[in-house]
C-alpha cells in the first residue's frame, strides 16, 4: 500500500483532520461496555463471542462499502475463505490461533486481491451481481469438494492450540471471548488508523466524486485494489475467529443469507462511521437473539420493516441518529 | 434434443419471470429485489383459485396477473416511487427488507409447505417425436413466452406507450417538458412489470414449486437473466434466459457434479467481458 507523500499535508491545514483521528471521550467509554458485559452477561458469552466477530465482518464491509463505495453482495465469500484456511490448518496440525488468523487474513487477501479486478468493472448492479456470483460460486464449489471441506455436513476435527501456548479455550468460552474482542479491537484500532490516514481520504474522496479524483493525483483503480483486498483480509479473519472459537466450519459462512445480512446491520448501524458497524452488529445480533427465540417470522418481518423504514427515512442509521441527537443536545436551539 | 427442448421450456418461464424484472430495472432503472415476491403472489393467488374454488387453470391466468398488476399499483404509489432518485443500493436495500416481509407474511397464512398445483388434463402429459420427448405443458410455457416477448418488444419498439415510456426513462424532465404524464408511464410500467412477474410465478408453480422461500430461492436466476441480457431490453433477456436456461438444464444433465456452478460461471464471465450485458446499451447507467 504506497501513501501519498505527506508533503500535500502542508498546502492546507490539516488540523480539522487530525481532529477527527484523535480518540473521543465517548470512544474510551464505548470500549469500557464489552468488558462491562463480560461480568454482566456472562452467562451469554457464547452470544458475546459471536457478536464480536460478527462485528469484525462488519467492519470489513463497512471498509469496501462505507469508505470506499463499493458495494457487495457477497462479501461472505471472504469470511468463508477464511474460516476453511484457520479450520483446515488446524485439522492438519497446524492449530496454532494466531498463525491461523494470519494465513485465514493471507488467503482471503489473496482471493480479494483476484477478485478485486473483477469488481472495478461495471457499474454498482454489475458489482453486485459479480460479487453475488463470486460468492455462489464459492457456495457450490466448498459443497461439491467434500473431501476437502467435509461438504454440507460442515469441516470437523478443528484442534485449535492454547493462545500462545498459555490460553487454552475452555468451555465456558471465556478465553474465546477475550480472545475475540482483543482481536476485534487491535483489527478496529487498524481499521481507525487507516480511514483517517491519507490513504482512508483519499478513498472517502473516491466514493464522493469518483470522476474528479484522477485529476487531483489520486490512482483510483489502485486504491479500489487496495481496500478491497483488506476488506477481504479483515473478513478472512473474522471468520478465522468464528472457525476458532467455535472449532467448526459449516458450509452456511459462505452463505448468500450471510452477506445479505451483514449489509442489512451496516445499514441499520450506519454506513461510513467505524462505530456504525459494531453498534449494528450489538443491536442487531441482541434482537436477532431474543426476538428469534419468540418466532422466527416474526423477526423476520420486523426485521424487513426496520429496513425499509431506515432506507426510507433514516437512510443513517443508528449512528445517523444518535449524531443528530448529539448535535442537538450540544446545541440548544 | 430433450435436453434443448427442456431447456428452451425453462428458459422462457425464466424469461416470462424475469421480464418483468427487467421491464422495472432496465427501463425504470430500479433495482426491484423484491421481484420474486410479486411472481410468488402470482403464484399463491392462482393455487388458492384453483384448489379453494375450483376455477380452471386457464380462467384463473388472467385474474392472477391483473391482481398482481393492482398489488403492483398500489405498492408503487406508496413505497417504490419515493426511492425513484435513490441509489442503487438504497433500492436494493429496500427490496430485501420488502422480500422479508412477504416471506414472513407468506409463512403466516401458507405454512412453510409445497403447494400442489393439479394441471388441467388438456396442458399435462407428453407426446413423443422421433428422438424428442415434448410435455405438453412445457410446450405451453414455450408458446406463451414467446408470444409475451414478440408483443413486449412490438409494444415499446413501436407504440405511443412504448415511445413515451423510453422518452420518460431517459429525461424524465424533458418528457414532462413535452407533456408526457410521466408518473402515470411508471405507474403503468410497474404495473405491467408486476403483471408479467404474477403470470410467470402463476405458470411456474408447476416446474418451480412454490413455497415462502420462493423470492430468496429463484432471484438470484431473475437477475442473473436481467445481468446476462443488458437491462432494459426485451431481446437481452429473451437469449440471456434461453442461454441460462438451457446451460443450467444441460450442466444438472451432464455434469451433475458441478451443479447450478455452471450458470453462475456464465454470468461472471459474461459480465467481464461485457459489464452492461450482451444486449445492453452502453450508455445506460
Amino acid at each position: 500500500m504506497s501513501m501519498p507523500p505527506s508533503s500535500v499535508d502542508s498546502a492546507f491545514s490539516a488540523t480539522p483532520l487530525r481532529d477527527a483521528s484523535r480518540w473521543h471521550p465517548a470512544e474510551y467509554a464505548f470500549w469500557v461496555l464489552p468488558v462491562l458485559a463480560y461480568f454482566v452477561f456472562g452467562e451469554n458469552l457464547s452470544l458475546l463471542s459471536q457478536i464480536a466477530i460478527a462485528a469484525l465482518f462488519c467492519l470489513s464491509l463497512d471498509l469496501i462499502l462505507g469508505y470506499a463505495g463499493i458495494v457487495s453482495l457477497g462479501h461472505a465469500a471472504f469470511f468463508g475463505v477464511g474460516a476453511y484456511a484457520a479450520g483446515l490448518l488446524a485439522k492438519h496440525g497446524w492449530g496454532d490461533p494466531l498463525l491461523g488468523l494470519a494465513a485465514a487474513a493471507a488467503i482471503a487477501a489473496a482471493a480479494g486481491f483476484v477478485t478485486s479486478f473483477l469488481v472495478l468493472r461495471g457499474s454498482d448492479l454489475t458489482r453486485l451481481m459479480v460479487t453475488l456470483g463470486v460468492a455462489v460460486m464459492l457456495y457450490e464449489g466448498a459443497n461439491k469438494a467434500t473431501a476437502f471441506t467435509g461438504g454440507v455436513d460442515g469441516l470437523q476435527g478443528v484442534e485449535v492450540k492454547p493462545i500462545l501456548g498459555m490460553f487454552s479455550f475452555d468451555l465456558y468460552g471465556k478465553t474465546a471471548y477475550w480472545y475475540s474482542l482483543a482481536v476485534l479491537f487491535v483489527m478496529f484500532w487498524l481499521a481507525r488508523r487507516l480511514v483517517h490516514s491519507p490513504f482512508g481520504l483519499s478513498l472517502r474522496g473516491i466514493r464522493q466524486n469518483v470522476g474528479r479524483m484522477p485529476a487531483i493525483g489520486a490512482p483510483v483503480n489502485g486504491r479500489l485494489v487496495a481496500v478491497y483486498t483488506i476488506g477481504a483480509a479483515y473478513a478472512g479473519v473474522a471468520g478465522g475467529l468464528l472457525t476458532q472459537t467455535t472449532q467448526f466450519v459449516s458450509l452456511d459462512v459462505l452463505s448468500f443469507s450471510r452477506s445479505a445480512e451483514l449489509l442489512l446491520i451496516l445499514v441499520l448501524g450506519g454506513t461510513g462511521r467505524l462505530y456504525g458497524a459494531l453498534i449494528g452488529t450489538m443491536v442487531f445480533m441482541t434482537a436477532h437473539h431474543f426476538l428469534s427465540g419468540i418466532n422466527p417470522q416474526y423477526w423476520q418481518f420486523w426485521l424487513g420493516a426496520a429496513l425499509v423504514l431506515v432506507v426510507l427515512f433514516a437512510r443513517d442509521g443508528i449512528m445517523g441518529l444518535l449524531q443528530k441527537l448529539g448535535t442537538r443536545w450540544t446545541k440548544p436551539a | 434434443m430433450t435436453v434443448v427442448f427442456d431447456g428452451i421450456a425453462s428458459g422462457l418461464l425464466l424469461f416470462l419471470i424475469s421480464v418483468g424484472l427487467s421491464v422495472t430495472l432496465g427501463l425504470m432503472n430500479f433495482v426491484n429485489l423484491a421481484h420474486g415476491s410479486f411472481a410468488m403472489l402470482g403464484g399463491y393467488i392462482c393455487v388458492i383459485l384453483l384448489n379453494r374454488h375450483g376455477m380452471p387453470f386457464l380462467a384463473a391466468l388472467p385474474i392472477v396477473t391483473l391482481a398482481s398488476a393492482l398489488a403492483g399499483v398500489v405498492l408503487e404509489r406508496t413505497l417504490y416511487r419515493r426511492l425513484y432518485g435513490a441509489s442503487h443500493l438504497d433500492q436494493v436495500l429496500f427490496s430485501i427488507g420488502l422480500v422479508f416481509m412477504s416471506i414472513s407474511t407468506a409463512h403466516y397464512f401458507f405454512g412453510a409447505q409445497q403447494q400442489p398445483l393439479q394441471l388441467p388434463p388438456m396442458l399435462s402429459g407428453q407426446f413423443n417425436l422421433p428422438g424428442v420427448d415434448i410435455g405438453v405443458y412445457r410446450l405451453f410455457l414455450i408458446v406463451v413466452g414467446l408470444s409475451i416477448a414478440v408483443a413486449l418488444q412490438w409494444m415499446i419498439t413501436s407504440t405511443r406507450f412504448g415511445a413515451q415510456l423510453r422518452a420518460a426513462v431517459d429525461n424524465p424532465r424533458a418528457a414532462r417538458g413535452l407533456g408526457i404524464d410521466v408518473d402515470r408511464v411508471f405507474v403503468l410500467t410497474f404495473a405491467l412489470g408486476s403483471a408479467l412477474a404474477g403470470l410467470g410465478g402463476a405458470l411456474g408453480v408447476e416446474m418451480l414449486g412454490l413455497d415462502p422461500e420462493f423470492p430468496v430461492k429463484y432471484i438470484v436466476y431473475f437477475l442473473i437473466v436481467v445481468a446476462v441480457g443488458g437491462s432494459g431490453n426485451i431481446k437481452g433477456s429473451l437469449y440471456a434466459s434461453l442461454i441460462i436456461g438451457i446451460c443450467d438444464v444441460a450442466g444438472k444433465y451432464y455434469v451433475p457434479q458441478i451443479g447450478a456452478f455452471v450458470i453462475y460461471a456464465v454470468m461472471v464471465v459474461t459480465l467481464i467481458f461485457r459489464p452492461q450485458g450482451l444486449f445492453g446499451r452502453s450508455a445506460a447507467k
